[in-house]
């Protein structure tokens, strides 16, 4: 870590440092949606690194993993909205959000730990559908999760009298709410990377490695891999807590409908394009492929009319199409991913396990 | 007592259907150890190629039965272009990439495949020309149409073919060895990657038969059907064993039939608490259940732990 902190010379960090301040209010020159989709890369930067504990750093393919994300936005939502009449501080919610997720990731965790490679993957995407199913039918008996339609009203992140909806003046400048919650969320994402820098070198990480990259030569040093594959699985979870609790707050909706598998899809293919177990590389890929289809979506439209003179193609299908096509094309160029860790074996080999 | 065989029935049709399926998964997984997370798109593009051929002729003023021949037929022989041109485009560069990256590839394939189908046929759902007649019998108190029972034996003879080709033929004798150890059968004299494309056509046409039948048996049609159906198939093949030929079709089967029973008994067993939605979390449950007591599935061969 102290390397890599050592090739950023100082002018470096002051310039990123002025570059992330500066960020919300460029993009609200494009207007506010434009800051809450920064603030949507930085949620996905921190589900990435919280998938990349799992697959990345132990190399449990994991397929379900917006479950917990899905378990720390509901948390929020039922300790902080009318739902049940509730209004809990963020002090509570929060940990409690990523406590739960975390119970959830030993909950999946456990049966699991058997199995490898592929087995591991397909009970994991069960999983994750199983807590959406749930999600989407807890309205009967009793209503818990208010079904497909979601609960709504649900409080913004406060802080005593300190609301991070509506506009501020501060200073004289007035400040929006989506960018109140692109501070709080830069200052989130900097912990957890520096979490996840300190996590991989320490004695849990190089374990995490060593069953990595060999499960029975990592028992055989003494690494006690069942403990230590749990502690993956709740670590990654109680990270995917924490952004689902943002989320939450941040939307003031939540519904079943935000926790598809496509979304675990999406998480994975940050990981993995942007360059497994490799931090960087994993930050890269979340703010890459979430800026990507939205660019594309202000985009295509506009282009179309260019160039032939009217819109020929349904943008939103077109959008995804060239999405697709870019997943494709990346990982045939580029099949370790667009930022790669330096000097190692692609570590990923062992994922599959004995086939 | 009539419920249960009537959903016996239900399940039986439903599980044929994801036991061709579950085949295509199986035969590239057995053979290159990748889950071909497109094959289910594969499926769908099956379906709404029959429908488009098949309807236009029926509209041109064919016998409807002959109509639905050539659609069915239309739609296996694009489903094998479409196979092969897959493994050709997206797979082939990779054999040797690291394990994930074929994965994405496959997922991005699918993104790929769904939103060109929703280009070509539009986000409505289509109707399923109607190419039977509407025939329906009862036995021992269970209903049944005369879709249902052609899916099921059409199904098990489509098997029973594929069995003969991996058992009997020397191109079935190429597939196993290639799936037993690629280097040594390359050694041996068989050519890798025609085997590798076989296996994607095969598992391809199986794929869009099974398309027609879930086309003919729910009458709708739809750019997002291939989804879920794959993933359900999918979870049948792990089921019976993932690579194992006869255990994801008992493991389809087998599928079918649980999901079917638990809609129609979770509501007596919980008390009215859980109601025939739960329906899509008993495949999971199931799967998850038996991997815990059988890591590599129902039939899967014990893989020693290899350093």
């Amino acid at each position: 870590m102290k390397k890599w902190l050592n090739l950023k010379s100082t002018a470096g960090i002051v310039l990123i440092t002025v570059a992330l301040i500066a960020l919300p209010f460029v993009a609200a020159m494009g207007g506010q949606a434009w800051v809450r989709i920064v603030n949507f890369a930085i949620l996905y930067v921190f589900l990435a690194l919280g998938l990349n504990i799992v697959v990345g750093f132990a190399g449990l393919l994991d397929l379900g993993y917006i479950a917990f994300y899905a378990v720390g936005a509901y948390t929020w939502a039922l300790l902080a909205s009318p739902h049940f009449g509730l209004h809990w501080p963020i002090w509570a919610i929060l940990p409690i959000g990523a406590l739960v997720a975390c119970v959830f990731g030993v909950l999946l965790g456990s049966p699991t730990l058997k199995l490898r490679g592929d087995y591991l993957a397909i009970v994991t995407l069960g999983f994750g559908e199983i807590v959406r199913i749930f999600l989407n039918n807890l309205n009967a008996p009793f209503n818990i999760t208010n079904g497909p339609q979601g609960i709504t009203l649900i409080d913004p992140v406060m802080f005593g009298d300190f609301k991070f909806s509506g506009t501020t003046q501060i200073f004289g400048l007035a400040i929006s709410g989506p960018q109140k919650y692109y501070f709080l969320l830069v200052a989130l994402a900097i912990l957890v990377i520096l979490i996840n820098l300190r996590l991989q070198h320490s004695r849990i990480g190089r374990a995490w490695q060593a069953i990595r990259e060999d499960e029975i030569a990592a028992k055989a040093v003494g690494i006690n891999t069942r403990n230590v594959k749990l502690l993956a699985f709740a670590m990654g979870a109680s990270f995917g807590g924490v952004a689902g609790g943002i989320f939450s707050a941040m939307q003031g909706f939540v519904s079943p409908e935000s926790f598809s598998l496509i979304e675990s899809i999406m998480v994975l293919a940050m990981v993995v394009l942007g360059g497994m177990g490799h931090i960087p590389g994993v930050i890269l890929g979340a703010v890459l492929l979430t800026i990507l289809p939205e660019v594309l979506r202000y985009g295509i439209g506009p282009l179309q009319m260019f160039v032939f003179g009217n819109v020929l193609i349904d943008p939103e299908s077109l959008r995804m199409l060239i999405f697709g096509l870019s997943l494709v094309l990346v990982m045939r160029y580029k099949p370790t991913g667009l930022w790669p860790s330096p000097g190692r074996r692609h570590g990923v080999d062992a994922v599959g396990g004995a086939s | 007592m009539d419920i249960f065989l009537q959903q016996l029935v239900n399940g039986l049709v439903q599980g044929s259907i994801y036991a061709l399926v579950a085949l295509g998964y199986t035969m590239v997984y057995g053979i290159m150890g990748l889950i071909n997370f497109a094959h289910g798109e594969v499926v769908m593009i099956g379906t709404l190629v029959s429908i488009t051929v098949a309807g236009t002729l029926i509209d041109a003023g064919m016998p409807v039965a002959l109509a639905g021949l050539v659609g069915l037929v239309t739609a296996v022989l694009s489903c094998m272009a479409l196979g092969w041109s897959l493994e050709r485009v997206a797979y082939r560069p990779l054999r040797d990439a690291p394990r994930l990256t074929p994965l994405i590839t496959a997922i991005g394939m699918s993104i790929v495949l769904q939103n060109l189908a929703m280009i070509v046929w539009g986000r409505n759902y289509l109707t399923f020309p109607a190419f039977l007649p509407k025939l329906s019998f009862e036995w021992a108190g269970a209903y049944f149409t005369l879709v249902q029972v052609l899916i099921v034996l059409v199904s098990a003879l489509t098997m029973a073919a594929l069995l003969f080709l991996v058992y009997r033929t020397k191109l079935g004798m190429a597939m196993r060895a290639t799936a037993q150890n690629p280097a040594v059968a390359s050694l041996m004299g068989v050519n890798i990657n025609r085997v590798i494309a076989a296996a994607f056509v095969i598992g391809s046409a199986l794929g869009a038969v099974a398309g027609v039948m879930v086309g003919s048996y729910y009458e709708i049609a739809h750019y997002q059907m291939g989804f879920m159906l794959g993933l359900k198939a999918f979870t049948a093949a792990v089921l019976g064993g993932i690579g194992n030929l006869a255990g994801a079709m008992a493991g389809g089967v087998l599928l079918g039939i649980i999901e079917a029973l638990g809609a129609g008994y979770i509501g007596d067993l919980t008390g009215g608490f859980l109601g025939s939605h739960y329906q899509d979390i008993f495949a999971f449950v199931v799967l998850i259940g038996v991997l815990m007591f059988k890591p590599s599935g129902l039939f899967g061969e014990k893989t020693g732990e290899r350093a």
